[in-house]
């Protein structure tokens, strides 16, 4: 009998299944009142264009959309039929409220809800100061303020800048298309208020090749454009074209696409763009460049009027009428470790570069003459980028610096309280302290060094000369901090101090492998991998992140959000969703 | 990296001697190859581009060897590879945010050669070619070049 009804059972599904269509944006989206975005249908199926229904709160779309669909009978990847598509471009709902959006043509349909909604009439403050630890986890701070202040007898011996901002909220940072995530795609959520696809940025990701067609939706660099006189300053200790800052403007299904996402930075004209990337900007028949094209982004950049500094000197004289373009590194500029401590990594090369908190404050010089206010962000970039190859002393050094970043922000916040500080991250990464290492206990074997519950004790860094970073980073007893995940890797349980870890390189057969660099290191041991052997480095983890902020507007920062709730706060503290008179 | 050129030198040493032995076999001609160091590639480096060293100028359409890493190539029948100074902890032809470094030398193989990189270094001998080029077929720019190149393991 069971058996049976069973078999009835799924014969009615599969006779009643209807496919379901996809329709951008996606069901729950949230969408600043006016705010222009693109609304596209993908059918699985070939379908006629006459066969199209679509309602919006039970009317004819045009009533309330009022805009007409341009229908394509047929997408493709390469020779394969992907189905047919409607699409609108640049749509615009100024009426906050709910929007079920019904859609249906021969056997597919689906339907969705878009949330729009709407912000005060009054900015509740001038200034965004909005500071990105790409890839900070908890570990990190810990870390920064153990290495940074020390801690006596359990209790930490001075708090970081981050520690006292007031306001804060857990940060779900998954993707539409994974519970994992990257720079891309999380950034995008801040930027523009909707959650889009691992390597997406200021698109939904459609189905098509193109990774430029793809459904747009308004950045918040574009939405301040659009509705203040407000600058717009971006410092990133990355290449100015990599992920967290182009989601500040860009539009693409694929944030490699670098050389595009210049010409994205060039059409929005941050006031203020600093960080690294040059070879984006350099016409290909210069040597260094990346471009495939002769563009000369300097140039262009410079005839509308921007001044230009390529190192720490040409940044501090810059200060001008507001319109800066500092460019310190062809890619991205090298971390705190090797540029003030160590002179590794590529200092050789570009011995002049300005960090952080020089970039921050020569930003916010420029940005603040605005007397309608500014939006500045500021990325901890390198945060990520030392994690990923599991190189924590690096990390940990760009965590405090980037926690310098957010002290230059309270300082100007004290003489400019209408100024909101959020200090964030995008996504964490699979890391913890577990104790230290002990080159004083006994033995030759590193991993009898390792010190765990009381027999960690605590490091013995010291900051004598009261820069915030411990005066030596080989100290003889120091944190050690573990990743969850990684490649086959050589565990040295020492600093590097000849440069950035490099834990795997690729074999013959495409596979990550150990660098045997690292093998003959006294007391190194074969660390086994946990990842695809396709796997270069570390990896995100999908963990929430800490969001902190003070200042008004920080009120709307409490208990979990999704990262596309923080566009909605941060939207609301300058009004960009009131009604113009 | 002080780690692994620690590790080179002492190996250098030793293989200096070995060297020439494989290498005869390689070689087109019986004239000298000059020889090209990763550190001697650009006289200088900068935010607006770099500039290549009077030794490059100079040997430009000459035969010379180098010696580096071999990076995993676009694609197993792909008929250049990129020559890099330290061994690539990331692909760029594979992973989205990974970039290649400035001092890259791209590699145009006289005959089909199998990728042999495990950590090991290389000894790449070709002529030098200078300046933006980008592949017909693939779209790759490069700004340095061996073409009719052969390789061998150090």
């Amino acid at each position: 009998m069971r058996k049976l009804v069973l078999a009835l059972i799924s014969a009615t599904i599969l006779a009643g299944a209807a496919q379901a269509a996809t329709v951008y944006p996606l069901d729950r989206a949230t969408i600043l009142a006016g705010s222009p975005f693109d609304f596209k249908v993908e059918f699985k199926s070939v379908i006629k264009p006459e066969d199209v229904k679509i309602t919006v709160n039970g009317q004819d779309y045009k009533a309330v959309l009022g805009k007409d669909v341009q229908f394509v009978a047929e997408e493709k990847n390469k020779d394969k039929v992907l189905g047919s598509a409607v699409l609108i471009r640049g749509l615009t709902i100024p009426k906050a409220g709910d929007y079920k959006v019904e859609v249906s043509a021969g056997s597919e349909s689906k339907s969705v809800t878009w949330n729009v909604f709407a912000t005060g009439a009054t900015p509740k403050a001038k200034n965004i100061i909005f500071l990105l630890g790409d890839g900070m986890s908890v570990a990190h701070r810990t870390a920064a303020r153990i290495m940074s202040k020390g801690m006596t007898e359990g209790k930490a011996n001075g708090r970081l800048n981050m520690d006292d901002l007031d306001h804060m909220a857990f940060i779900g940072t998954s993707a539409t298309d994974a519970v994992a995530t990257d720079s891309a795609n999380t950034m995008s959520a801040y930027m523009t208020g909707h959650k889009t696809a691992v390597n997406a940025i200021g698109v939904y990701a459609d189905r098509t090749p193109d990774s430029l067609d793809d459904p747009k939706v308004e950045t918040f660099a574009e939405a301040i454009r659009r509705q203040t006189k407000k600058s717009v300053g971006i410092v990133t200790g990355a290449e100015v074209e990599d992920a967290t800052p182009a989601a500040v403007v860009s539009h693409t299904r694929k944030r490699a696409d670098k050389a595009e996402i210049v010409e994205m930075l060039y059409a929005v004209k941050p006031d203020v763009l600093l960080g690294g990337g040059s070879a984006y900007f350099l016409p290909q028949s210069t040597a260094g460049s990346k471009r495939k094209d002769d563009k000369d982004y300097i140039k262009l950049f410079k005839e509308a009027g921007y001044r230009l500094a390529t190192d720490k000197n040409e940044l501090n004289a810059a200060s001008g009428d507001g319109k800066l373009l500092g460019l310190f590194h062809t890619g991205n500029m090298d971390v705190t470790l090797d540029r003030d401590f160590l002179k590794k990594g590529t200092v050789d090369k570009f011995p002049n570069q300005p960090g952080l908190v020089a970039m921050m404050k020569a930003a916010l010089g420029e940005v603040s003459k605005n007397p309608e206010g500014f939006f500045l962000m500021v990325e901890g970039a390198s945060i990520d980028k030392m994690s990923h190859p599991l190189d924590w002393d690096r990390a940990v050094f760009e965590t405090i610096e980037f926690d310098q970043a957010i002290g230059v922000a309270r300082e100007f916040a004290k003489t400019h309280p209408d100024t909101l500080i959020v200090a964030t991250a995008d996504h964490t990464h699979g890391v913890s302290i577990i104790g230290t290492v002990d080159d004083d206990k006994p033995g030759t074997e590193m991993r009898e060094k390792v010190g765990t519950y009381a027999e960690a004790g605590f490091p013995n860094y010291e900051d004598k000369d009261g820069d915030g970073f411990p005066d030596r980073i080989d100290v003889s007893r120091r944190l050690f901090l573990g990743a969850t995940n990684g490649p086959d890797h050589y565990e040295t349980f020492r600093p590097k101090l000849d440069g950035p870890f490099v834990p795997a390189v690729q074999n013959e057969k495409k596979e990550y492998v150990a660098n045997e660099a690292y093998k003959d290191v006294p007391g190194a041991v074969f660390v086994q991998g946990n990842l695809p052997r396709s796997a270069d480095s570390g990896v995100h983890a999908v963990d929430d992140v800490v969001l902190q902020s003070t200042g008004p507007g920080s009120e709307g920062f409490k208990g979990y959000l999704e990262e596309s709730d923080v566009y909605k706060v941060l939207a609301d503290t300058f009004a960009l969703g009131a009604d113009k008179p | 990296m002080a780690v692994r050129n620690r590790r080179f030198r002492s190996r250098r040493r030793m293989l200096g001697a070995l060297l020439a032995v494989p290498f005869l076999s390689i070689t087109r001609s019986a004239k000298a190859t000059e020889r090209l160091d990763f550190d001697h590639l650009y006289k200088s480096f900068g935010v607006l581009g770099l500039e290549f060293s009077d030794k490059v100028k100079a040997l430009s359409g000459q035969t010379v060897a180098i010696r580096g890493f071999m990076a995993p190539p676009l694609k197993a029948e792909a008929n250049f590879f990129v020559l890099t100074e330290i061994p690539m902890s990331l692909c760029p032809f594979c992973s989205s945010d990974a970039d290649w470094p400035d001092n890259i030398m791209v590699v145009y193989l006289a005959r089909k050669q199998t990728f042999v990189q495990f950590n090991a270094p290389i000894e790449v001998e070709g002529v030098l070619d200078y300046g933006p080029w980008t592949d017909p077929d693939t779209g790759f720019v490069s700004q340095l070049r061996l073409r009719q190149a052969v390789f061998d393991q150090v």
